[in-house]
């Protein structure tokens, strides 16, 4: 009886305990040896374990309800690149949050953007910070924005049908690109691209972003179109809202342009400009 | 992945249709006119499921026209829409429901009025300033919550329908082949000339 409950009450991490230091310090210098620190349940196939407690859409009441819906965008234009996001965290029909920042300041000039499981995004872009240090530290210059995307897309590879969710954009301006953007996802793809946008409001941030984006729009107008994106979507999308989180990135590093509630820019741009015609502020004006 | 859209301006209802006829992976024609009169003045676009979209529709137009038959005058925009809503409402509780979605657009013949009707197969009816259904809905409505207003001119309608194709042949994986695209005005119905060759290249 005392071996069974030993064999249970030991936490999974404690299997590192036999290495010594330097097998200990090796881990951490590789790459992929990180898996090696996670707590596993304790149970025969993990990633099938997890897939029956989290998938929502095959079992609806099940007990892990990851955080999902968003409305992210980025995109590549004369002066840089625009960054922009919501704010909304969503766990099946419940809001968990207004106020996420879905925009992860990697370092002073990476800024990466989450979409899909709000905990995977913030883990390991975190991580890429800390990758990005490294790199800096053993090769005395800063990480291309190329390497630095490939260094997440490998690692979210070999995570592959693990349960990993997330959908990021990398961006950034370095001596040798000028501005780039990539896409990832935990599928293991990676896409370098003008424009992106990703979450379950991509659809309707790509229809008034596409409409009027062009390489040459001014700083003013790209700032205004990413944020227009960002409202189209959170006032179509139910899993978008909150507020509007709005980066501009530069050569010399990225710049916050504001955390902005959504309500008072909507009615602001409905009143002021006419648009949002579907929806009346006038309450004698319908039956 | 049918393409319903419909938009009214100040003097004009528009209603525009994808070209496509799908099976399965099959593109069974390009030239398909998913529309029908109703009457001078009021025009159904329908999507959904393969032989009950058209036996539907015709079974709306006809009706339509034996009221103008026997009554010598024409029903409104809205008394059509609340005949097709009263009709898909009691085909969804029957043993085999109607699968369609409908537009329905039209002027009154008496105030010249133009309005737009959105239609599903659960029987949900609303009259909408722009509507679109399927596919092109997530990626239509941010187009034309931003771009569209009460008082445009059709000229500018067919503008900003314009934007709305240019997206959807960017961004959706099936070539839907082009649109057929009708106006409502106050004199009739009119097919409008649209550009379907127009290559859209994606940022």
């Amino acid at each position: 009886m005392d071996t069974l409950v030993a064999r249970y009450s030991r936490p999974a991490y404690h299997e590192n305990e036999g290495l010594s230091e330097q097998d200990q310090q090796d881990l951490h210098d590789d790459v992929p040896s990180l898996s090696l620190k996670f707590a596993m349940p304790p149970v025969a196939h993990p990633s099938a374990w997890l897939r029956a407690a989290s998938d929502d859409r095959s079992n609806p009441s099940c007990p892990i309800k990851i955080a999902h819906g968003t409305t992210t965008l980025a995109f590549r234009f004369q002066g840089g690149i625009i960054v922009a996001t919501d704010s909304r965290a969503t766990a099946g029909n419940w809001i968990a949050s207004q106020t996420v920042k879905k925009v992860i300041e990697i370092n002073s000039d990476l800024l990466g953007t989450m979409a899909g499981g709000a905990a995977d995004c913030q883990y390991w872009l975190a991580w890429l910070g800390m990758q990005c240090r490294l790199h800096e530290l053993r090769h005395k210059r800063r990480i291309s924005v190329a390497a630095a995307s490939k260094i997440l897309a490998n690692l979210v590879y070999q995570y592959k049908g693990m349960g990993l969710s997330m959908g990021t954009m990398c961006a950034g301006v370095t001596k040798e690109e000028g501005p780039a953007l990539y896409y990832i996802d935990s599928d293991g793809t990676r896409l370098a691209g003008n424009l992106f946008c990703v979450g379950s409001g991509q659809t309707f941030a790509y229809g008034v972003l596409d409409a009027e984006y062009r390489y040459d729009l001014s700083v003013e107008d790209a700032l205004e179109l990413g944020s227009r994106s960002i409202l189209a979507a959170t006032h179509r999308d139910a899993y978008s809202g909150g507020f509007i989180n709005l980066y501009h990135v530069k050569e010399s590093g990225w710049e916050k342009h504001g955390f902005n509630d959504t309500n008072p820019i909507f009615w602001k741009t409905k009143l002021e400009k006419g648009e949002f015609s579907n929806v009346t502020s006038d309450l004698s004006e319908r039956v | 992945m049918e393409v319903l859209l419909g938009i009214t301006g100040k003097d004009f209802t528009l209603i525009a249709a994808s070209k496509a006829a799908m099976r399965g992976a099959t593109v069974l024609k390009a030239s398909d006119d998913k529309t029908r009169h109703l009457n001078k003045h009021t025009l159904m676009a329908f999507s959904g499921e393969a032989g009950d979209t058209v036996q539907f529709a015709e079974y709306i137009q006809a009706n339509a026209q034996l009221y103008s038959m026997r009554n010598e005058t024409d029903l409104s925009p809205s008394a059509l829409a609340n005949f097709v809503r009263g009709e898909l409402a009691s085909s969804l509780r029957s043993r085999k429901p109607y699968n369609v979605n409908l537009l329905l657009g039209g002027v009154d013949p008496i105030t010249h009025k133009p309005s737009l009707y959105w239609l599903d197969y659960l029987a949900s009816l609303a009259s909408l300033p722009y509507a679109a259904h399927g596919y092109a809905q997530y990626y239509c409505l941010s187009i034309l919550d931003k771009h569209h207003h009460p008082d445009i001119t059709l000229h500018q309608g067919i503008k900003i329908l314009n934007m709305c194709t240019d997206e959807l042949k960017r961004r959706l994986p099936i070539d839907f082949k082009g649109m057929t695209v009708k106006a409502v005005t106050k004199d009739g119905i009119i097919d409008i000339e649209f550009d379907d060759d127009k290559v859209v290249k994606s940022a």
